[in-house]
This record gives C-alpha cells, sequence and structure tokens, in this order.
C-alpha cells in the first residue's frame, strides 16, 4: 500500500499496488485506483470540465421524492484538493491591458487546438473533438485560395475520429477523407446532426480521387477504426461511407478486416440529412454523379494554376521566332510580331482552360480535343478580327491555327478534372489528337517565320 | 453529358451474377441496372470506368479496367512508364 505526493495536490494519494496507471475512465490527476465505476460518480469532480468543454451533464436522475441520487456535500469536498488556477494579480502593479483567460484544459503541449474544435466529448476511448458545423471566414478564405491552387497539396487535417452535435454511443458514424475542404463540406451539412465522423488518412485528397489511388480504401478503414478504438465509441457495428469510397472499398472486406457493416450512403455530402432521415436510404438522384454549370466553373482557377510556367517558355519562344526574318534578327520585329502571338496564345488559353469547361456541353463533339480545338478556333477568329489591319494577310491564319492548337491541347487535359470521362476514352482521344496539335504547331511555326520572310 | 462511345472495358457475366445488387447501388452513372434479380448493363456508353462496381462484386461477374481519365497522367505514364507516372502529385488532381 502506498501513498505518493503529487505537485499541487494536498495531503498524498493513494496507489494500489499492481494496477497499472492508464487503465482509468479518465485522466484524472487526483485518483490512481479507477474502479470503473457509473458515471455519476465521475460526474462529482469532473462535471466542471464537461460544463467547460459547452456539453451538459446528466448528474442523475431525480429520486422520487425530488432529490438527485448524488451527495452533493461529496462534490465540495473533492473539489477542495484539486489545484487552483492561479489569478493573475488585479492590482494595477503593472503595465498594459488586463492578460487574456487561462489556457483551456484541452490544450496539451506541442499541438494546437484548431478552430473548428467546439469542445470535447468524452468516450471509453477517451475525449474526442467536437466540431462546428459552421464556417468561418478564415474556412472559406482558405477553400477560396486552395481553389485558385494555393497550398492545395498541404491540405490535410489530422485523421482519426472526430463528433458532431451531442454524438452518443448510437450515433451514426460518417467516413470521409481528410482534405479539409471535403472535411469543411460535410460538417457544414450536419448542423443539427448529432454523428461521429471517421476522418481517414488520404493525404490530403478529396475522397473519389483518394479511392482512385486506393488511399481511400478498406485497409485504411480497418486501421483508423482500429488505432481510434471506435468499437469502444459506439454501440452499433455500421460505418456511413461516401458512395464514391466505391472505386477503392470493398464493403466485404471492410467487414471482414473491421467487424463494421458499409452502408453506402449518398454522392454529396448535401444529401446526407435527407439520407439519415429517410431510413439510410438514397433516392437514385443522390446516387448520380453531376458536373453543373457551378461545379465546372470552380474548377477554372485550378486549370489556370498549373499554366504559369510552361506559359513563360511558350512566350520566350513566341517572342523569338517573331523577331526572326530577312535582316536575320529584329528586336523589332520581335516585340511588335511577338504580341500578337502572345495575344493568339492567350486567346488559345482562354478558350482552352476557361470558356471550354463553362462551355462543355453546348460545344460541338465528344472529344474534348476537337470541342477546344473549335473554342480556340471561335476565340482566335474574333482575335485576328481586331488585330486585321495591323498583319500581313499570311499571319492572320497562322494565329488562327496556334490559338486552335493552345485550346485544343488544354481541353483535351481537362478531361482530368471531369467526372465522366473513361480512361480508355482519354487514350483513344489522345492518339488521334496528339500528332494533329503538333502538326498545327508546326504549321503555325512555319507560316509564322515564313510570313515575316514574305512581308 | 457523354464522352467517346464504344470504348469501355466494362463486361458483365450474367451467368456468374448472384445478384447482389451492389453494382448497380455504387455506380455514379446508372451504367448498371437491376433487371430480374440479375444486373444488367444499362448504360454501356456511360461508363467512365470507375471501378466501384467490380471492386464490390463478390463473384467477379463484373469486370472493368479501372483507371482516371486524365490525359495529363497518361501522357506522365506515356513518357515515364507506367510506375514512376503518379496520379495526384503537385500540379494534379
Amino acid at each position: 500500500m502506498t501513498f505518493i505526493n503529487v505537485p499541487g495536490l494536498a495531503g498524498k494519494l493513494y496507489v494500489p499496488d499492481g494496477r497499472p496507471p492508464g487503465s482509468k475512465k479518465h485522466p484524472c490527476r487526483d485518483c490512481f485506483g479507477c474502479q470503473q465505476c457509473s458515471d455519476d460518480r465521475c460526474s462529482l469532480c469532473r462535471s466542471e470540465t464537461m460544463a467547460a468543454a459547452g456539453r451538459g451533464y446528466d448528474r442523475g436522475k431525480p429520486m422520487r421524492d425530488g432529490k438527485r441520487n448524488i451527495n452533493y456535500a461529496s462534490t465540495v469536498t473533492v473539489r477542495e484538493i484539486l489545484p487552483t488556477v492561479p489569478q493573475a494579480i488585479s492590482s494595477e502593479t503593472c503595465c498594459g491591458p488586463p492578460p487574456p483567460p487561462a489556457s483551456s484544459s484541452n490544450e496539451r503541449p506541442g499541438y494546437r487546438l484548431l478552430p473548428f474544435v467546439a469542445g470535447f466529448i468524452d468516450t471509453p476511448a477517451g475525449p474526442v473533438p467536437r466540431v462546428a458545423t459552421a464556417l468561418t471566414p478564415a474556412d472559406r478564405i482558405g477553400a477560396a485560395a486552395v481553389r485558385c491552387g494555393i497550398g492545395r497539396n498541404r491540405c490535410a487535417i489530422a485523421p482519426g475520429l472526430y463528433a458532431v452535435g451531442a454524438a452518443s454511443a448510437d450515433s451514426p458514424v460518417l467516413v470521409t477523407a481528410n482534405y479539409k475542404l471535403t472535411f469543411d463540406t460535410l460538417r457544414r451539412e450536419l448542423a443539427g446532426v448529432d454523428a461521429w465522423v471517421l476522418v481517414l488518412d488520404t493525404r490530403g485528397v478529396n475522397v473519389w480521387c483518394a479511392a482512385g489511388k486506393n488511399l481511400f480504401s478498406h485497409d485504411e478503414i480497418a486501421l483508423r477504426v482500429q488505432r481510434t478504438r471506435l468499437e469502444q465509441v459506439v454501440r452499433h457495428r455500421r460505418l456511413i461511407l461516401p458512395q464514391l469510397a466505391a472505386t477503392g472499398v470493398s464493403a466485404r472486406q471492410v467487414r471482414k478486416k473491421s467487424g463494421f457493416e458499409v452502408v453506402w450512403g449518398p454522392v454529396r455530402a448535401g444529401d446526407i440529412q435527407d439520407f439519415l432521415r429517410n431510413g439510410m436510404q438514397a433516392e437514385q438522384a443522390m446516387r448520380r454523379v453531376t458536373f453543373t454549370f457551378g461545379e465546372r466553373l470552380v474548377l477554372v482557377p485550378v486549370e489556370l494554376s498549373f499554366l504559369p510556367k510552361p506559359t513563360a517558355v511558350i512566350l520566350a519562344a513566341l517572342f523569338f521566332l517573331s523577331g526572326i526574318g530577312g535582316g536575320i534578327f529584329s528586336f523589332d520585329a520581335a516585340w511588335a510580331r511577338g504580341l500578337s502571338a502572345a495575344a493568339a496564345y492567350a486567346a488559345g488559353v482562354f478558350a482552352g482552360a476557361v470558356a471550354t469547361p463553362v462551355l462543355l456541353p453546348w460545344i460541338p463533339g465528344c472529344a474534348f480535343a476537337l470541342k477546344g480545338a473549335l473554342a480556340g478556333t471561335a476565340v482566335g477568329a474574333l482575335l485576328i478580327f481586331f488585330l486585321r489591319t495591323g498583319l500581313h494577310a499570311a499571319e492572320l491564319p497562322a494565329l488562327l491555327v496556334l490559338a486552335a492548337a493552345v485550346s485544343s491541347y488544354l481541353a483535351m487535359n481537362f478531361t482530368g478534372s471531369t467526372p465522366f470521362t473513361s480512361p480508355s476514352g482519354v487514350e483513344k482521344e489522345m492518339r488521334r489528337a496528339i500528332p494533329l496539335q503538333a502538326a498545327a504547331l508546326l504549321v503555325f511555326v512555319l507560316a509564322w517565320v515564313g510570313s515575316a520572310f514574305a512581308g | 453529358m457523354r464522352y467517346l462511345p464504344g470504348v469501355t472495358t466494362l463486361a458483365l457475366d450474367a451467368d456468374a451474377c448472384v445478384g447482389c445488387g451492389v453494382c448497380a447501388l455504387v455506380c455514379p452513372h446508372g451504367s448498371v441496372r437491376m433487371q430480374d434479380g440479375k444486373a444488367e448493363i444499362a448504360d454501356r456508353d456511360g461508363c467512365m470506368e470507375c471501378g466501384a462496381c467490380a471492386r464490390n462484386c463478390a463473384t467477379g461477374a463484373i469486370r472493368v479496367t479501372p483507371g482516371v481519365g486524365c490525359a495529363a497522367y497518361i501522357i506522365k505514364k506515356w513518357i515515364k512508364g507506367k510506375n514512376a507516372a503518379a496520379c495526384g502529385d503537385v500540379n494534379c488532381c
């Protein structure tokens, strides 16, 4: 039988023999001998912490005579032996404004409490962060930056278990990816829902792409279920997965490896509340992928964010080609004609990376390279209409060919951002389109340099 | 929205199908449907070869060569070879 001194505690603490620390229900520092009593007893000293975490705590059901089955006198005694938080000195002995509040009990050395964590829920597997369902301006600004390609590959949150609302042992478990935009989209749709969110380590990649890369996989689910000790948190054995994860997840393997059943949820997080209300049944519309105007529009900035590097090389080449002529090389011509060529390139970029994605269903053709070539020809024609007076007759078709070729190539590359192009189709299209695009580029170079000699 | 017709590698062996219906459930384009307790290819050209159906078919009745319909990835595959071409590195989806 041992009694030890604990800094900050009055008196000595009883440590039972042979019981390893760690088998406690809660990390109480004034207890070494957890007897796994009911939560009522734990709440005697822990209720303060619970209230601070923003969650009401049931302090025992009222008994018939109106009294509660908790001895309040003992609550006071237990609290008295807890160390008190030192108060800031109130007298005006120092300069500056009053100090900010004391640090929260949820802070840990070396970790930062993220802004979307609104509190913690205590579970048999330890405290689980409860996340807010409302997005902050910082979340939105971050999302806008990522949509423009800034910090897009460093946009992951820590994998593990999170909670929404007042999640309990019977609440559903939703599985998702650890791409911050994916996580934000899901929690935004969970206002008013009590649920657990199991976030997998998909290396900051969204659900569908991660499933395609085998990052959102049954093995990862089994690992995460085990690491979070999910079976101690919930009484049921059911995981709700986004439908698009089916590309990487075999439901049978999840059951075999983790003991949890898979329920295939809707494609979009926006349908999750209807899905839960309908007894986990998804209507057909919830099971289909869409590619609406808005969904295409948000992809445009990322398409453009890939371009600065190749554009620098291409512009240098265009200005160089433009200077070649009868007098071997002319800097005046390089600048004047180079600007026209750069304008045709810009027209191609606009047609291929902006107009084609946005107007996709209305541009004729199935192959993206064809759609891009048509869009590039149209935008290029508009450009040379405005440039026509300052240019030689042979230069106009050359610029048109350049705009069409650039647009065709960029539109072809947009296939990777769409939710309906098959790899077999893309490969077939590329085998036809790339030789034509290369030939068009050659035609442009010959016509452009040739017209300088002709002029 | 439609893509090139007649290219998909989607194939169904009706005899091996046990009619569990998972393929029809997970297909994001409605390319597979259930008919008289068996899976049936309803819209072959709508298939984008994502592989969800084949991944979840218990008997291997439905098969597809899954992959990413992405030109940038295919170009990398042609240049660097299949293993070196990483889908999803910097400047990709």
